[in-house]
């Protein structure tokens, strides 16, 4: 990370799903908006600026944190994983695969904090109980009330990955 | 001159079927909803009923994004009306496309139509030759009004309607595509962010904008009275110029909020309206006891996940507005009246938001950035409200208190029933009948007044919403105390009064069975005639294993509910079970629905899940707190609402009416969920809890 003469920016590298960006921004910025305005990453959604629902969880060096509180900074170097980075509608991750097969969304805005909270789980933990499922997901918040299409759709992908 | 026939659903206000369809040469059709996607699932199912009527497959079905230089109006997309209105009408719409169509491939082939059959927008003659839709499509095919004189299918051909199809955005949704207002991204585009009151009312005094303009980025500072905002070329600069602000701005606050208890209402100017009388002299004469009993509920945040969010642009004297508004049309109106520029010089195009659950933060959001991009023509604005200003802003249902009062007689019938209702009105949306109900339009140095509150008026109906009781009752009298001047405001959150008025039905119909010695469900029953009410009942009680006068072992216990939504939308009937422990848990509940012909059944499930879970939340849960000066709740610590850990299992059955008209569903389950969960905190421990929510508090206050 580079500090740039003529103003507060700096210059940081981040490497998203793969591949390395350079962004000029000023260091406390949170990652949220780097992702979703510099790198236009739309996936990862705001909910509170807070880090209290999850809609904006993705991974940084393979664990789950609330990019809406993580400054650019914290993040330069690291592998970030988004929303993206796991499949598109074309190609989805086992996760994806299952939410469309369970129907688990109404709204969908907060599915993408849930399928990486998911992602982060199921790397540590291949075989969850749905107690442990649940638990994991303490910190993302569903307002419509898909929990338990979610639930299933995780077990889902669980059982289809270890297959 | 013959009256023209009455159309179904909006098809009546919105006669021309190519306001609704166009059928393309390219093998494709585009239908034009007026209603749009809160998460429900709305769009789908209307592509279902094109796709049924039409006979071609689903692929085929493009969907235009509700816009008001092209779709039809259909007001707003609320009170489970979609089906009702919008689906109906394409239905219907749908149908004459396809009559016309196969009268102009009988006119091109030479045939009598009875020779003709469809198979996904090929038409065939039994003699041979064929010619598709997209051959027979021409511009004036459907410039025309629509005659009702065509039926649509008879159920027993329905092939679409009726089946599971999947919601066709949720592989984009679960994939991060840009899928909601919140990702829109215009060329040029810049950020806003407005600087609300410390609390309501509050008038700005004194701001020091160079101070402002010092935050990197800052394009603009745009003040009007006491509306403040600020615009940046980038997101988080918009948030440093916020909260700088924030620090830096003078206002003059005053109390305006009541005690933060619902029973401020019982104090206030109220309009008294008796709405239902029955009158029975013998069977009132047989009355031998007599309870009564008051029910409350605080006010209640839609709380969405995703805080509200819109895009303006303006130039040459007119705005694009892109907004997830439920109602693009009345937003115009009083966007109009703000913005001071007539309608037609302001298009309102819909992208969908997170889930509203009701009148949130949207319509305000939408004026917020027009009022901003006002200030910056040709540059697009983004305005995206902070959590603190969803919480903060956003309109709430309203508080209520519910008296009942009942007599029985010897044998356990209810002879007498009096219900009456305190409340604020349920809608405060854009377009009232006066003034201008969007929130940064009373800011301004030249503030327009907010409309007269309004209350939807019966059948429906608003805080009287399901307060007349679809039991049978000799002797009842039922009435609405309407306390307009609301000092928190309050608008519609889904289902209304619904929630609060079979909350207290409910509840006291399991105190009455108790009183009676009967047991809740064949208590239910014995005031019951309407058929498919009791088919609802009967099945829940059958799949939730419903055991008679089985009390609960004082930790565990179960409690039904009962309504048809609005006394004339969809029937559910709930099983909660609860467990007490440091809280009150709903582990499972057990739900029967009849919507009359269902056009998805798993879109129709989730629905009723969802509203389950989220009523549980609201019943167990929620309470929107404040002080004499305003809000305090501005995040999810302050307001928390039901998490995974603590979501019941719920399990739906449904109860298909191919023979009755679709209804809607996404508010049924409120009410009997609400009732349900209050009635097996009762059978747990014997404990009638009847404030909402029901906290740890609450309970050990009951016990004491």
């Amino acid at each position: 990370m580079a500090r740039r003469a003529e103003d507060d920016t700096v210059s940081a590298t981040l490497i998203v799903n793969g591949k390395r960006h350079e962004v000029v921004v000023e260091p406390e910025t949170p990652l949220l908006y780097v992702l979703r305005n510099d790198l236009k990453l739309k996936g990862t959604r705001f909910g509170c600026g807070l880090g209290q629902c999850g809609a904006c969880t993705v991974l940084v060096d393979g664990k789950p944190v609330q990019s809406c509180d993580l400054p650019v900074s914290a993040a330069a170097g690291k592998a970030v994983t988004t929303i993206e980075g796991l499949g598109d509608a074309a190609r989805p991750h086992p996760l994806q695969r299952a939410f469309t097969a369970e129907q688990a969304a109404q709204c969908g805005y907060c599915a993408s904090g849930i399928i990486m909270t998911a992602k982060a789980l199921l790397d540590v933990n291949p075989h969850p109980t749905e107690a442990q499922i649940r638990s994991a997901l303490k910190g993302n918040l569903c307002r419509c009330g898909t929990h338990q299409r979610i639930v299933r759709a995780i077990a889902r992908a669980a059982e289809e990955m270890s297959r | 001159m013959n009256t023209p026939r009455k159309l179904p659903g909006s098809l009546e206000t919105n006669r021309r079927l190519d306001r609704w369809l166009r059928i393309n040469r390219d093998g494709t059709v585009t239908v034009f909803p007026g209603k749009v996607e809160i998460g429900q699932g709305i769009l789908t199912a209307l592509r279902q009923i094109v796709a049924e009527e039409l006979e071609v497959s689903l692929d085929r079905i493009r969907l235009a994004p509700a816009d008001t230089s092209y779709s039809p109006d259909e007001g707003i997309t609320s009170g489970s009306r979609s089906i009702q209105e919008g689906g109906v009408a394409l239905l219907q719409a749908a149908a004459e496309a396809r009559d016309l169509l196969l009268a102009r491939a009988a006119r091109r082939l030479g045939v009598s139509l009875e020779q003709l059959s469809v198979s996904d927008g090929v038409v065939t003659a039994r003699s041979g030759g064929g010619v598709t839709y997209w051959e027979l499509a021409a511009e004036d095919l459907l410039a025309r009004e629509a005659s009702g004189d065509v039926p649509p299918k008879p159920a027993a051909r329905h092939a679409v309607i009726g089946t599971s199809v999947p919601r066709h955005d949720i592989p984009a949704k679960v994939t991060g595509a840009p899928a909601y207002v919140q990702d829109l991204e215009l060329p040029g585009m810049l950020h806003g962010r407005i600087v609300r009151p410390p609390s309501p009312g509050a008038r700005l005094t004194g701001i020091d904008e160079a101070q402002v303009r010092e935050v990197p980025g800052v394009i603009a500072v745009v003040r009007d009275g006491s509306f403040l905002g600020v615009i940046t070329e980038r997101e988080e600069q918009a948030i440093r110029a916020l909260n700088r602000c924030r620090r830096i701005a003078q206002w003059r606050e005053s109390a305006t909020l009541p005690e933060p208890d619902p029973r401020y209402l019982l104090r206030a100017d109220a309009k008294t309206e008796m709405i239902s009388e029955k009158s029975d002299g013998a069977a009132q004469s047989r009355a031998v006891k007599s309870l009564e009993a008051e029910y409350t509920r605080p006010h209640i945040a839609h709380a969405s996940l995703g805080p509200s969010c819109a895009v303006a642009q303006y130039g040459d004297g007119r705005y694009t507005v892109w907004t997830h508004s439920q109602g693009i049309f009345p937003l115009r109106r009083d966007l109009s009246k703000v913005l001071g520029v007539p309608e037609d010089g302001i298009v309102v195009i819909h992208v969908e938001g997170a889930g509203c659950y009701g009148h949130n933060g949207a319509d305000d959001a939408a004026c917020d950035a027009a009022l901003l991009a006002r200030a910056v023509p040709g540059r697009p604005v983004r305005v995206q409200w902070m959590r603190e200003d969803e919480f903060g802003w956003e309109p709430f249902g309203s508080a209520m208190v519910v008296r009942m009062r009942a007599q029985l007689d010897g044998e356990g019938r209810v002879v007498n029933w009096m219900h009456d209702l305190w409340s604020h009105g349920h809608s405060t949306r854009p377009a009232g009948k006066d003034g201008a109900n969007l929130l940064a339009g009373w800011y301004l140095e030249k503030p327009l007044a907010a409309a007269t509150p309004g209350n939807p008026p019966l059948p429906g109906g608003g805080s009287h919403r399901n307060a007349i009781p679809l039991y049978e009752f000799p002797n009842q009298r039922i009435t609405n105390h309407l306390v307009l001047n609301a000092p928190l405001r309050t608008s519609a959150l889904r289902s209304l009064g619904g929630h609060v008025n079979v909350f207290a039905i409910e509840s006291f119909l399991d105190e009455l069975a108790a009183a009676a010695g009967a047991d809740p469900v064949e208590f239910r029953l014995r005031h019951l005639k309407d058929r498919r009410a009791r088919a609802v009942i009967e099945a829940v009680a059958a799949k939730a294993g419903w055991r008679k006068s089985v009390q609960g072992d004082g930790t565990r216990g179960r409690g039904i509910g009962f309504a048809r939504y609005k006394n004339l939308g969809c029937y559910v009937a709930v099983i909660a079970e609860v467990e007490i422990g440091n809280e009150i848990a709903v582990k499972r509940a057990w739900a029967a629905a009849d919507a009359g012909l269902v056009i998805n059944p798993d879109g129709l499930v989730n629905q009723i899940e969802g509203g389950i879970i989220q009523t549980v939340s609201w019943t167990l849960k929620e309470r929107v707190q404040y002080d004499r000066n305003g809000v305090t709740p501005r995040n999810w610590e302050d307001y928390p609402i039901l998490t995974f850990e603590e979501a019941p299992a719920v399990d739906v059955t449904l109860i298909n009416r191919p023979d009755e008209p679709p209804l809607g569903a996404g508010e049924g389950a409120q009410g009997p969920t609400a009732g349900a969960v209050a009635n097996a905190i009762f059978n747990a421990m014997g404990v009638r809890l009847r404030d909402m929510p029901f906290t740890r508090d609450r309970v050990v206050a009951a016990l004491a």
